[in-house]
């Protein structure tokens, strides 16, 4: 009985010119982005309060390089804590869905109202009801983050081929086994394509929290430079806010490919 | 003993129509028989096998075995499906592994066990490998494994070689011959090959669609060990022949050597 070697399916090794497209290309092109926009704002002579020059950003930001960077801290304290507590809510709300179709029914109404509220509307009532501090901010995070986690999640667990699940019944396996040891494992790329768009939509979150009901926080630093015509801050807070989003997302993808290395580019390879 | 008295099963689908996959079907099955079970889509060959595996119920009569009345799985079936499905995040052997996890069997013997058993079907060295860097049979075989773990007496194969290509299918089939010669234990075999149901079976049970039911047993003289090469042998082509006969009609089965 002989075997045959199974074709190798993982990607063929990187020639040294990979990392040039994936890193250098990249680094190079947004370069040149900012020095046609450095080009464009000094030939025409743009002023600062409409579109700052990229080297009166940096500058401005520098200036007040300190409090930046507090109120980034600040932003990313509201990020990562809304992150959480959606992944907390999510989990066992997905395992709750998924559990049995009445439970589904019973929740499902309540899910799509909380989507169906304009968060923007929400944050200023939301001060009011629960105080000035993180807690109204984290809250809305969460609202703004937390929806397409429950539903990749719950799209997750029920992607489990049935012949495992009989499999599992056949070995009269509890369902706390089954959850644990099949159905959550097979939701693991489902789970990470719903944090994914989670993290990027915690980072508006928190800036919209932060728009309505903050003394702290990239958003808060937007709303109060761009009232005293401090633009070149602004700009200088909004790049920051896409490097933080770009960064958590890549944070996650890494998170994915250190810890369930079978799960990428597999959400759909199950049978 | 498998007995199967008058079993009937009806299914009701959402809508409310009722559908009869398996209409007043009585079968005994001895022990480490090989039975196999062939007939067109929608004849209930599946329905009977999960009715013997204990994850369906009958609707009607009795199934049992060994004289007990099949209520609910038993921890001596083992179970092997159409496709692999093996867990992608874990290795070959933790794939094979799997049943004793779920049934919380582990023991210290295990391992060996289920090394054991990847020699037997040829697959030694790919213990820690992903089911991802396998073939498709080569997967098959390892689920073939896991099914036979936890040492059963009886295993269930749902048209277990479906999804491989003609020639993997061949050499699957000799295998598993290879391995109930070794492991002997009674098997239950849905497929959609005559051929193969013919090499493999003591017994082929034929069966009939819309309601599924058997529309008759053929034993198969053809003596063991067997291979392919006896296809052209006179037991071997009678049995096809009669099983062709019954599942398309006399009219598209010519006399003699019929179209293969």
């Amino acid at each position: 009985m002989s075997v045959q070697a199974a074709p190798q399916l993982e990607k063929p090794r990187k020639r040294p010119s990979a990392a040039l497209y994936e890193v250098v290309v990249p680094l190079l092109a947004t370069a040149a982005g900012f020095l046609v926009w450095e080009a464009i704002c000094k030939a025409f002579n743009v002023p600062a309060y409409l579109v700052p020059a990229p080297s009166e950003i940096l500058k401005d930001t520098l200036a007040i390089g300190p409090t930046v960077f507090g109120h980034s801290m600040a932003t990313l304290k509201t990020v990562l804590l809304g992150f959480v507590v959606s992944i907390a809510i999510s989990l066992p709300l997905a395992v709750l869905l998924t559990a049995s179709p009445a439970i589904a029914s019973a929740l499902y109404p309540f899910l799509v109202w909380t989507q169906s509220i304009p968060k923007v509307a929400l944050a200023p009532i939301l001060v009011v009801v629960l105080g000035s501090n993180e807690l109204p901010r984290v809250v809305i995070t969460v609202l703004v983050a937390f929806f397409p986690l429950v539903i990749s999640s719950a799209t997750g667990l029920m992607s489990v081929p049935p012949e495992l699940i009989e499999l599992s019944r056949a070995c009269k396996a509890s369902k706390w086994s089954e959850l644990w040891r099949i159905r959550l494992p097979y939701a693991i790329p489902f789970i990470f394509a719903g944090l994914k768009v989670a993290i990027s939509l915690a980072v508006v979150g928190a800036v919209v929290a932060e728009f309505v009901n903050a003394d702290a926080g990239l958003g808060f630093l937007i709303v109060t430079s761009t009232a005293f015509f401090k633009v070149p801050v602004a700009f200088g807070a909004l790049i920051i806010l896409s490097i933080m989003g770009v960064v958590l997302f890549q944070l996650v993808v890494i998170a994915e490919r250190v810890f369930f290395p079978w799960s990428t580019g597999n959400a759909m390879a199950a049978s | 003993m498998i007995t199967l008295n008058r079993v009937t099963r009806i299914f009701e689908s959402r809508d409310g129509d009722r559908i009869t996959a398996l209409e007043d079907v009585s079968l005994s099955i001895r022990d480490n028989e090989f039975v196999t079970l062939v007939g067109p889509s929608g004849c209930g060959k599946s329905t009977l096998l999960r009715i013997v595996a204990g994850l369906i119920l009958p609707t009607a009569g009795t199934a049992s075995i060994g004289g007990a009345a099949i209520t609910e799985p038993r921890s001596e079936t083992g179970i092997v499906f159409q496709a692999p499905t093996l867990l992608p995040w874990a290795s070959v052997l933790d794939n094979v592994l799997f049943p004793l996890r779920m049934m919380h069997k582990m023991d210290s013997a295990s391992t060996d066990k289920a090394a054991a058993l990847l020699k037997l079907v040829g697959l030694q060295g790919f213990e820690s490998k992903s089911p991802r860097e396998l073939s498709g049979g080569m997967q098959q075989r390892v689920a073939i494994c896991r099914a036979l773990v936890h040492e059963p007496d009886i295993l269930l194969m749902d048209e277990p070689f479906g999804a491989l290509d003609a020639l993997t299918r061949e050499e699957m089939t000799m295998e598993l011959l290879r391995i109930w010669g070794e492991r002997p234990k009674t098997v239950l075999f849905v497929t959609h090959s005559i051929t193969e149901a013919v090499v493999l079976a003591d017994r082929v049970v034929v069966m009939s669609p819309r309601p599924g039911r058997i529309a008759e047993i053929i034993e198969v003289k053809s003596p063991r060990p067997r291979s392919f090469d006896n296809e052209a042998s006179p037991e071997f082509h009678e049995a096809t022949h009669r099983i062709r006969q019954l599942i398309f009609g006399q009219r598209h089965v010519g006399p003699g050597r019929a179209a293969a």
